[in-house]
C-alpha cells in the first residue's frame, strides 16, 4: 500500500487538520508516514499546501517526486489544480467547488471547474453548503476528506478514532458533527462513483 | 515501543525533554518556533519543572543557554539561520569558553526562502565556530542526535551545533522514545576561570580547541550518524548530507543505490570515509541542502583532482533547496515529469488578514505622506512587511530584525526628511531599542511607527516581551513624552490617526506612535478558547 496525497488550500482553511487526521489514522493502522507540512509567512492569506505520504514500507523522502501523486485534495477549486503536474496516471482530484477570492485576478470559475472536469478522476463536491446543512460551515475540510476516503484503502473507522483524538477535548457535540461531516462526504463520492 | 507522529521540530524538543535538558531559550522564528513552543505545551516539561522562555532576541537566548551550562545543566537554545547571525557573537565565543553542561544550539536553516530574506547556510557557522555539527536526515534521527549530541558536548565539554532546514523542520513522522534521562545536578566548572575569556586565558583556551579539532574529525568517523554504504559501482560515489540522502534513496527500488553512498549526519567531515569514497570512486557527487560547503572543501581552490559534482558544476542548481526529482536530474535518471501545469492558476501571495489593524495603520501613514516624494518607510521583520504587496505598497525596505529605525536614522542625516520606520512591537524589543536610542542621541528627524499588536503574529502569537512596556521603554531611552503618541488603528479613527502622523512628520526631532490594538489572530484564538471553556463547564 502507498498513498502519496498532496492536501491544498488557502492559509486557514483547515489544511492542517486534515493532515493531522489523515496522519493519525495511518499511525493507527501501523503505516509508516511522512507529512510536509508549510507554516509561516504564506499561512496569511496565500496558499497553502501538504505533501503526504503513507506507505507499508518505510518512506524516504518527505516531499512527493513530480508525477508520483495519487490524490489532490483540495478545499478551494482554483489551489487544487496548482499542483496537478504533480500526479500520477491514474490520480484521483477531490475538491471543493466553492472557490476563495481574496485576489482581484482570480480566473474564471467556468473554466477552473472545466479543467478539473476534463481530468479522468475528480470528485467535485459542495463541501461548505453541505456543511452548512450539517449546522457547521467550519466542518466543510471534514466533508472534503469524506469525499476522499473511498479512495484511501483504510478503514473508516481509523478516520472516527483519529476524529475523537484530534478534536476531543473540544467537546462530545464537535466530534460528532465531524464524524457526520465525515460520512457525508463519503456518501457523495459513493453515490457518483 | 509505539510511535507518535512529529515534525522534525518537536522531535527535537521531545528529545530534549527526554535527554534532561534544563532550560530552552529561544526567539520565535520560521521555520525553528515549534520545538520551544512544543516544550511550552508539554505537561512532561512542566512536571520536570524544564524551564521554556522566549527570549528578547537570539543573542540573549544563547547567553541564557550558556548560563545553564555554566552550571553544569543541560541547556537548549533555538533558531532560526538569521538568528544565528545575532547570537554570532556569543555563539563564537562559547567555543572558546567550552560548555560545562551539554550545550546544543538548534538553527533551522530556510533553503527556498519560505519565510525568509536570505538561504545563508548554517554549516558555515558550525566550521567558523570549530564546534561539531550534527545534521539530521529525518524526524527519528533528530530525536536520538539530541540524546547523542549531548554526551558529544559533555565528553568534549563543547557546545554542539544542530543544523536542520525547512523540510525536516516542518514534516511530521512516526518517532520511537527513549527512556527519559534525569536532569544533571548543578555542578560548577571544574576549571574556575574556563568561562573568563581576557586575553591570556583566551589564547590558551583556544589552543585548547584547536588541540580537540583531531579528536573531533575521530569522534565523525566513528559516528553511527555518519555511514559509509558499500555497494559494486564504483564510477560514482555520493555524498548525501542530512535530509539529501531521503531525496537520493527515493529514486531506487528498495531505497537501495547501486553505488557507494556517504551518509553525513555529523561535522566536521569524516576524513577517512571521504578518503575512501575518493580513492575507490572515479568521481563524487555531492548532495547538500543549503551552500556547496562539502563539494567546495572536496574541490579545493585549484580544483585539480577527481571530478567533484554538486551545485557548483550545475549538476544541482545552485540554490533552493533539493527534492527527489532534482537529485534524479542529476544522476540521470529518466522519471514521470507529470502533467501539464494548469493554466487556470495565478499566484496567492499571503497578505495581512481581514481585520488586521496594521491595514489601517497602513492606511493612514500612506495618506499622511502623500505631499512627500515617495520611498521614505523603512520597515522591518514581521506581518507588517505585506505592507510591502498590493493593495498597499506602503512600505520601501524590509532587511533584517531592527533595521527600520537605524536606516531610516541614516537616510534622515544624509538628507532624506522626514524618513518614517516602521517596526512590530516584538520586533522593537528584539532590535529596535538600540537603533532608538541612537537616534534619539543623534536627534535624527525620523518617525518611529511602533505596531503594537500585543503579540509575535508572523510566527504564530508567541508572547511579546515588549507587551505593556513600549512607551516606558521609549521614554527610558530619551523620548520626549510630547512626541509619544498611542493611537488605535481602526477605521472609524482614520482621519484623527492620520493628522497625527502629519504633524509628527513635520516635527524636526524623533517621534514615535504607537498605533495598538490586539492581533486578529490571537483574539478570535482567546475568544474560541474562552468559548470552549463555558462549553464544557455547562455540559
Amino acid at each position: 500500500m502507498k498513498k502519496d496525497i498532496i492536501l491544498a488550500g488557502v492559509g486557514g482553511q483547515g489544511i492542517l487538520s486534515i493532515a493531522a487526521i489523515i496522519g493519525t489514522a495511518a499511525i493507527g493502522a501501523d503505516l509508516y508516514l511522512k507529512q510536509a507540512e508549510v507554516h509561516g509567512m504564506s499561512q496569511r492569506g496565500g496558499d497553502v499546501h501538504s505533501n503526504l505520504r503513507l506507505s507499508d514500507k518505510p518512506v524516504a523522502s518527505d516531499l512527493i517526486p513530480q508525477g508520483h501523486a495519487d490524490m489532490i485534495i483540495a478545499i478551494e477549486p482554483m489551489e487544487s489544480l496548482r499542483y496537478v503536474s504533480m500526479l500520477a496516471e491514474n490520480a484521483w482530484l477531490i475538491t471543493n467547488s466553492t472557490p476563495h477570492v481574496n485576489i482581484k485576478n482570480y480566473p474564471e470559475l467556468h473554466d477552473i471547474l472545466t479543467e478539473i472536469s476534463a481530468l479522468p478522476q475528480h470528485i467535485i463536491i459542495d463541501a461548505d453548503n453541505i456543511a452548512k446543512d450539517l449546522g457547521s460551515k467550519r466542518a466543510a475540510n471534514m466533508v472534503i476528506l469524506g469525499a476522499a476516503l473511498p479512495f484511501l484503502d483504510m478503514d473508516i473507522k481509523l478516520f472516527h478514532d483519529a476524529i475523537k483524538t484530534i478534536f476531543g477535548r473540544k467537546g462530545d457535540d464537535v466530534v460528532q458533527m465531524n464524524i457526520d461531516a465525515l460520512k457525508a462526504g463519503w456518501d457523495f463520492t459513493i453515490s457518483k462513483t | 515501543m509505539y510511535k507518535i507522529p512529529l515534525l522534525g521540530d518537536e522531535a527535537i524538543a521531545q528529545g530534549a525533554i527526554d535527554a534532561g535538558v534544563s532550560a530552552v531559550y529561544a526567539y520565535p522564528g520560521t521555520p525553528s518556533t515549534e520545538i520551544t513552543e512544543y516544550v511550552l505545551r508539554s505537561k512532561e516539561a512542566r512536571e520536570g519543572k524544564i524551564i521554556a522562555s522566549w527570549t528578547s532576541n537570539e543573542k540573549t537566548a544563547m547567553e541564557s543557554a550558556m548560563g545553564t551550562s555554566y552550571i553544569g545543566k543541560r541547556g537548549m537554545v533555538c533558531m532560526k539561520h538569521v538568528g544565528l547571525n545575532v547570537a554570532a557573537d556569543a555563539f563564537l565565543n562559547s567555543a572558546i569558553t567550552g560548555a560545562n553542561g551539554g550545550l546544543i544550539v538548534i538553527a533551522a536553516d530556510d533553503p527556498s526562502m519560505h519565510s525568509s530574506q536570505n538561504e545563508q547556510d548554517s554549516r558555515f557557522f558550525g566550521n567558523f565556530a570549530m564546534i561539531p555539527m550534527l545534521e539530521p536526515s529525518n524526524q527519528q534521527e533528530a530525536y536520538d542526535m539530541i540524546h547523542y549530541g549531548y554526551e558529544l558536548s559533555e565528553k568534549f565539554e563543547i557546545p554542539v551545533l544542530m543544523r536542520i532546514t525547512t523540510r525536516l523542520a516542518h514534516s511530521r513522522a512516526g518517532v520511537t522514545r527513549k527512556e527519559m534521562r534525569e536532569q544533571n545536578a548543578l555542578k560548577m566548572p571544574k576549571i574556575a576561570n574556563q568561562f573568563i575569556l581576557l586575553p591570556g586565558n583566551a589564547r590558551r583556551r583556544y589552543k585548547m580547541l584547536l588541540d580537540t579539532q583531531d579528536a573531533f574529525t575521530a569522534e565523525s568517523e566513528s559516528s553511527v550518524f555518519n555511514e559509509y554504504i558499500d555497494a559494486e559501482e564504483k564510477y560514482l560515489g555520493i555524498i548525501a548530507c542530512g535530509i539529501s540522502y531521503n531525496y537520493l534513496v527515493e529514486n531506487y527500488p528498495d531505497h537501495k543505490t547501486p553505488f557507494p553512498v556517504l551518509k553525513i549526519g555529523q561535522y566536521p567531515l569524516p576524513r577517512k570515509l571521504i578518503e575512501k569514497m575518493y580513492n575507490e570512486c572515479d568521481e563524487i557527487l555531492v548532495l547538500e541542502e543549503g551552500y556547496p560547503l562539502v563539494e567546495e572543501s572536496l574541490r579545493g581552490f585549484m580544483n585539480n583532482g577527481k571530478t567533484i559534482k554538486g551545485r557548483l558544476d550545475g549538476s544541482i542548481p545552485r540554490d533552493g533547496e533539493l527534492n527527489p526529482n532534482i537529485v534524479a536530474n542529476a544522476l540521470g535518471i529518466p522519471h514521470f515529469k507529470g502533467r501539464e501545469s494548469s493554466k487556470n492558476v495565478v499566484g496567492r501571495p499571503p497578505s495581512l488578514c481581514k481585520g488586521c489593524p496594521h491595514i489601517y495603520s497602513y492606511n493612514a501613514l500612506t495618506e499622511a505622506l502623500e505631499k512627500y516624494a515617495r520611498g521614505r518607510v523603512f520597515a522591518d521583520i514581521g506581518c507588517y512587511t505585506l505592507g510591502a504587496l498590493e493593495p498597499f505598497e506602503a512600505i520601501n525596505t524590509c532587511v533584517d530584525m531592527g533595521a527600520s529605525i537605524t536606516m531610516a536614522r541614516g537616510a534622515a542625516d544624509a538628507g532624506l526628511v522626514p524618513a518614517v520606520a516602521v517596526i512590530g512591537d516584538s520586533t522593537f524589543t528584539h532590535s529596535g531599542m538600540t537603533g532608538l536610542l541612537d537616534a534619539i542621541l543623534g536627534e535624527a528627524p525620523i518617525t518611529v511607527m511602533i505596531l503594537d499588536n500585543g503579540t509575535t503574529a508572523m510566527t504564530g502569537g508567541q508572547d511579546s516581551n515588549a507587551f505593556g512596556k513600549i512607551e516606558d521603554i521609549c521614554i527610558g531611552l530619551g523620548m520626549d513624552k510630547k512626541h509619544i503618541h498611542v493611537l488605535d488603528p481602526i477605521q472609524k479613527h482614520h482621519d484623527k490617526n492620520m493628522a497625527v502622523i502629519k504633524k509628527e512628520l513635520e516635527y524636526n526631532g524623533v517621534s514615535v506612535i504607537i498605533p495598538r490594538r490586539e492581533c486578529i489572530q490571537t483574539l478570535a484564538a482567546k475568544i474560541r478558547a474562552e468559548k470552549r471553556k463555558v462549553k464544557l463547564a455547562t455540559q
